[in-house]
């Protein structure tokens, strides 16, 4: 017998996992399992085994198998996968003790596999899921339409990032860097006193535009404590950030009606 | 009181169709029948005729755009059969599918929206950080608040991106979940 490494590869319309043996093309794919509930539920198939009755003793010595494999070939097993192996050792364990002889009768045990095949029937409800999901998403691909364009203004909300807040600032900062001519000295708003008055503000129009509130700073040292004040609503606030476009304005809006 | 009269506008419904087909075409994104009466200043009624009309008509001359239904909205796409000379003309390439663990990840998002990172590690036994991010990155998923527990973690939900990335008209639009269990055992 050859030893021909083996190659794991994941079609969904097979709707398993296959493995093929690579002759000159050394790519392993198992890391296309997508976990351990994946590869667990693999190895079952694998062995023909019966999900609700599952020889826990050979999956647990075939499912180990595959993960020296992998290890064999180097890749790295995520931990997630060495946590179901101990948990398949304890089943397997729990299945060699005697049978609690004082127990009651009519009271049937509990099968210690019982967790575990609940799991895999969940888990597998899912990745059929996950199929149809990349059915739908192929067909999708079949289909075009007319994509959003730069002057549309009645796109999706999309939240807004960060990135898109700088962007923000940074287009307020450009502008003002023309307007303001010459420096007074007027009374410094602090911060505290600049996330009471956005909150006051968000509270009473609902929906408030980062630009217009931007513009009304009057000097930078504002600009910049209103952004500060904006960040800081947002960490601390049942706040959310909107935006019609990339690019566009961000729009602030109160979200405490619906935070329940 | 000069003013003339707001005075209801009378369309044949073949204008209103037209109208109709304007409007869902200029839309960059699946246009409502409530944005279409509001802006038409028709009832809903009229709208859903016209559309059903529109599509009728669209069919009985084999053209090649489609009235679909998506994400509770109208949309002009190209028909199906047709992806091969459009992907050609526009020079673009199907974009890149998601992995597994992030069309798996997105699955347990749909079906148990509002969900936590540790309620989708519990279901599939894996950390899903990497797909989470994908997701975020691609609009697919959104954070819908937090959840009252230990930690105050995030939950995260579909977007109105996902409908209209997976061609669906509503959530309720999605198989339901007991199906699968047919198909499993």
């Amino acid at each position: 017998m050859s030893e021909t490494p083996e190659q794991f590869t994941f079609d969904f319309h097979k709707e398993k996992a296959e493995i093929l043996r690579a002759s000159d093309d050394l790519q392993i794919k198992i890391g296309d399992f997508a976990g351990p509930l994946d590869l667990l539920l693999f190895v079952i198939r694998q062995e023909q085994a019966n999900i609700f009755d599952i020889p826990i003793a050979r999956i647990t010595e075939k499912y180990l198998e595959y993960i020296q494999v992998m290890k064999k070939l180097d890749i790295a097993v995520a931990a997630d996968f060495l946590v179901m192996a101990a948990q398949l050792i304890e089943i397997k364990s729990k299945m060699l003790l005697p049978r609690d002889p004082l127990a009651a009768d009519d009271e049937e045990a509990e099968d210690p596999r019982q967790e575990l095949v609940d799991r895999l029937l969940e888990y597998e409800k899912f990745k059929t899921a996950a199929g149809m999901l990349y059915e739908r998403s192929t067909i999708e691909q079949a289909v075009f339409h007319r994509g959003p364009i730069e002057t549309d203004g009645e796109s999706a909300e999309v939240d807004a990032t960060v990135f898109d807040l700088l962007t923000v600032f940074q287009q307020m900062i450009a502008r003002r860097a023309d307007e303001i001519k010459m420096e007074i000295e007027r009374e410094e708003i602090s911060l505290a006193d600049m996330i009471k008055n956005l909150k006051r503000r968000i509270f009473e129009e609902k929906e408030l535009s980062l630009m217009r509130f931007f513009e009304e700073m009057r000097s930078k040292q504002e600009l910049v404590t209103a952004f500060i004040a904006v960040l800081e609503i947002v960490r601390t606030e049942a706040v959310r950030l909107t935006q019609k476009q990339t690019f566009g304005d961000v729009i602030l809006r109160s979200v405490t009606t619906d935070a329940h | 009181m000069s003013e003339a009269v707001a005075q209801q506008p009378t369309r044949t419904p073949a204008e209103l169709v037209a109208l109709v087909e304007a409007l869902i075409f200029v839309a960059d994104e699946p246009v409502t029948s409530k944005v279409l009466a509001e802006v038409l200043d028709e009832d809903k009624g009229a709208i859903a005729a016209a559309v059903e009309q529109l599509q009728s008509e669209y069919e009985a001359r084999d053209s090649g755009l489609q009235i679909r239904e998506i994400a509770g909205g109208w949309q002009i796409a190209t028909r199906t059969e047709f992806h091969e000379e459009v992907r050609k003309f526009l020079k673009t390439r199907p974009s890149a599918k998601l992995s597994l663990a992030s069309l798996e990840t997105l699955a347990v998002i749909a079906y148990k929206q509002p969900v936590t990172v540790p309620e989708i590690l519990e279901i599939r036994g894996v950390q899903s950080a990497t797909s989470i991010k994908t997701l975020l990155d691609k609009r697919l998923i959104v954070a819908k608040g937090r959840k009252e527990a230990v930690g105050r973690p995030i939950q995260y939900g579909t977007s109105k991106e996902f409908l209209i990335q997976f061609g669906l008209k509503d959530l309720n639009d999605l198989p339901s979940f007991e199906d699968f269990e047919d198909l499993v055992q």
